[in-house]
């Protein structure tokens, strides 16, 4: 069996920052691998071990830099990674989630795997759709939203829950090959051993363009067109001064409120 | 081509109450391109359904009796049928959890751009949308291209639809293929129940990710003792198992509205927002300014939580 999970680098904004033109100005930027994909990771490699003889390939569309990114991936259990990459994406300011799903399902028709996992989204641009489109491109099943999965192969389904909002879930069945957009706490994802570490660095990690893929790069339908910081509509009272002023301020305001009397 | 078709949503027989903004979001972009407004009901009891969906601004609504429950086979083969039949400009589908197992399937079927939890459009002149970037600490203003597009909405951003309508009801056939329906809901299950019900405290010091460990939830509950408060917590808390799933405040968990919430190394993460924002009085301590929950406190402390909590712990004994 082989199982594909796409992974994205994600960047997080510092606590201070400034904006430049359409983004982040990058000083300000931190890189990570996606909370969600951790979970997706975790969950692939935890069939792997449980199983015999199945592999786990990732997929990342990303820059260089995202490589450091994806050997987190390898060093976590996955046995190799791809990553797609053309140097005209980097000028695309605000890539579509069909321009990923197609970059993507093209990686997953060299790799016919079984079984893709993803994330729900991406922790900054957070479409959260990618998946799922995957999945309509490829022509495989799906579920989105997942925080149980269990395989049974031998029927050719995948048994998941379905998160939805208000502590409800969804029991489903799935045929496979399916795509599934894995939800945290599903699991919990373990950090990269040492040993780990050390064999990423040898794992494969292929790097293909669009072209050798066969795809077209595409353009994104979104343009990005401003970005600031949102002007904030409450007008929250700061309470100003040393740890103990500001807590005796807050103190006196619960005290109004009448809490702890 | 002018006209808008929007999706509306329903659970274990009832609508949810997002398809009435769904009704205002796409009666929005229907003003704008002077088209009529079309909304879908799929599965359960569409009649009934139906005549609370016929609400002021709606022009037509389309039944399709098929299944009780959301299957996005279901949906996303009938919203095609749908949009092949209409030719609508514009798709709006709810960003629910559902809303994102079949939105992404019919855009990349319609071959039309998606474009996800949208809190803003102008559709004066093409579509304009407005929408967050890097979790919520940016707002991105977006051209979206060609002349169709498929929207999901953020909830909770457009005023529910209400008032008496007068729309055309529709049975509509979409000649469900079920060779195509290849997953099968089985049920719903209810997260348990514990000893505490956060739905019903009066004061929460909820704890989020900057507690960083699972020890340092000692002084947060030490808080909550001399307030004689209750403790909750966002999700990365309840996901690492520091606490229980009933405790969870937010879309996927619980929706409080104590009189006061104080939230602690909470970022303010919009599906965390959902479950509090109607809070009385809300209080955040976060030592990151520019966090997303000080758009929605009342009170703030931009401060190191681990100074600051012990120290207010302090001020009621
Ligand atoms: C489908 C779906 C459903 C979801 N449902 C829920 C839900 O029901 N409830 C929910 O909460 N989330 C939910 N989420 C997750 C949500 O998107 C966020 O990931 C989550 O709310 C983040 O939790 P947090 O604010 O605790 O963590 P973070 O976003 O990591 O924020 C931690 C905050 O702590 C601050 N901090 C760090 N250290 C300190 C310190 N020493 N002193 C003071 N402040 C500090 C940081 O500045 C930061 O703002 C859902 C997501 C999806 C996709």
């Amino acid at each position: 069996m082989k199982i594909l999970v796409t992974v994205t680098e994600i960047a997080e904004a510092d606590d201070e920052f400034e904006i430049d033109g359409l983004s982040i100005d990058d000083r300000y930027l931190t890189y990570d691998l996606n909370e969600w994909d951790d979970y997706a990771i975790e969950e692939a490699v935890q069939v792997s071990e449980a199983g015999d003889d199945v592999e786990v390939v990732t997929a990342t569309i990303g820059p260089e830099r995202a490589e450091e990114t994806i050997r987190q991936g390898l060093a976590k259990g996955a046995d190799r990674a791809v990553r797609v990459w053309d140097d005209a994406l980097a000028d695309v300011d605000l890539l579509d989630s069909a321009t990923k799903a197609r970059l993507l399902a093209a990686v997953a028709r060299e790799e016919e795997p079984d079984l893709i996992l993803s994330g729900v989204q991406s922790a900054d641009a957070a479409f959260a759709a990618t998946g799922v489109a995957m999945a309509a491109e490829l022509g495989y099943e799906w579920a989105a939203v997942v925080n149980q999965l269990d395989l049974d192969e031998d029927a050719g389904v995948a048994n998941v829950h379905r998160e939805l909002e208000g502590g409800v879930e969804e029991l489903t069945a799935v045929e496979l090959p399916a795509v599934f957009t894995i939800q945290t706490g599903i699991n919990e994802p373990r950090y990269a051993s040492l040993r780990g570490i050390r064999q990423a660095q040898s794992k494969p990690l292929d790097v293909m363009t669009p072209d050798e893929l066969g795809v077209d790069r595409g353009e994104s339908a979104l343009a990005l067109t401003s970005l600031e910081e949102p002007e904030t509509e409450s007008d929250a009272t700061y309470f100003e001064g040393s740890v103990d002023e500001t807590a005796a301020q807050l103190a006196e305001l619960l005290h109004e409120k009448g809490v702890g009397a | 081509m002018s006209d808008v078709l929007a999706v509306t949503e329903h659970r274990q027989g009832e609508l949810r109450d997002v398809s009435f903004e769904v009704t205002t979001a796409g009666r929005q972009l229907a003003d704008a391109t002077g088209g009529e407004l079309a909304l879908a009901v799929i599965g359960g009891d569409v009649d009934a359904y139906a005549g609370q969906l016929d609400v002021e601004g709606v022009d037509a609504v389309y039944t399709v009796a098929e299944g009780d429950e959301f299957n996005h086979d279901v949906y996303t083969q009938a919203i095609e049928a749908l949009a092949d039949d209409l030719d609508p400009q514009y798709v709006v589908a709810p960003h629910t959890v559902n809303g994102l197992d079949y939105a992404p399937a019919v855009a990349q079927h319609l071959a039309v751009p998606l474009v996800t939890d949208v809190i803003e459009f102008d559709a004066s002149g093409g579509l304009a949308v407005t929408r967050e970037l890097y979790g919520g600490k940016t707002e991105a203003g977006i051209d979206v291209e060609g002349d169709r597009a498929m929207v999901t909405i953020r909830p909770g951003e457009w005023e529910p639809a209400g008032g008496d309508g007068d729309a055309r009801v529709e049975a509509f056939d979409a000649d469900i293929d079920d060779d195509a329906v290849r997953s099968t809901v089985s049920g719903f299950e209810a997260v348990g129940a514990g000893d505490v019900d956060i739905s019903e405290a009066e004061v929460l010091v909820s704890v989020g990710r900057g507690i960083e460990e699972e020890d340092n939830l000692d002084i947060i509950f030490e808080l909550a003792d001399a307030l004689d408060a209750t403790v909750s917590a966002s999700r990365p808390i309840v996901d690492n198992e520091w606490l229980p799933q009933d405790r969870q405040v937010g879309q996927s968990g619980k929706t409080v509205t104590p009189e006061v919430y104080i939230a602690i190394g909470i970022s303010g993460a919009v599906q965390h927002v959902a479950g509090m924002k109607g809070s009385e009085t809300i209080v955040a301590i976060n030592n990151d300014p520019s966090a997303p929950i000080y758009d929605i406190a009342d009170y703030g402390i931009v401060n190191d939580l681990f100074d600051v909590v012990p120290a207010l712990t302090e001020q009621f004994q």
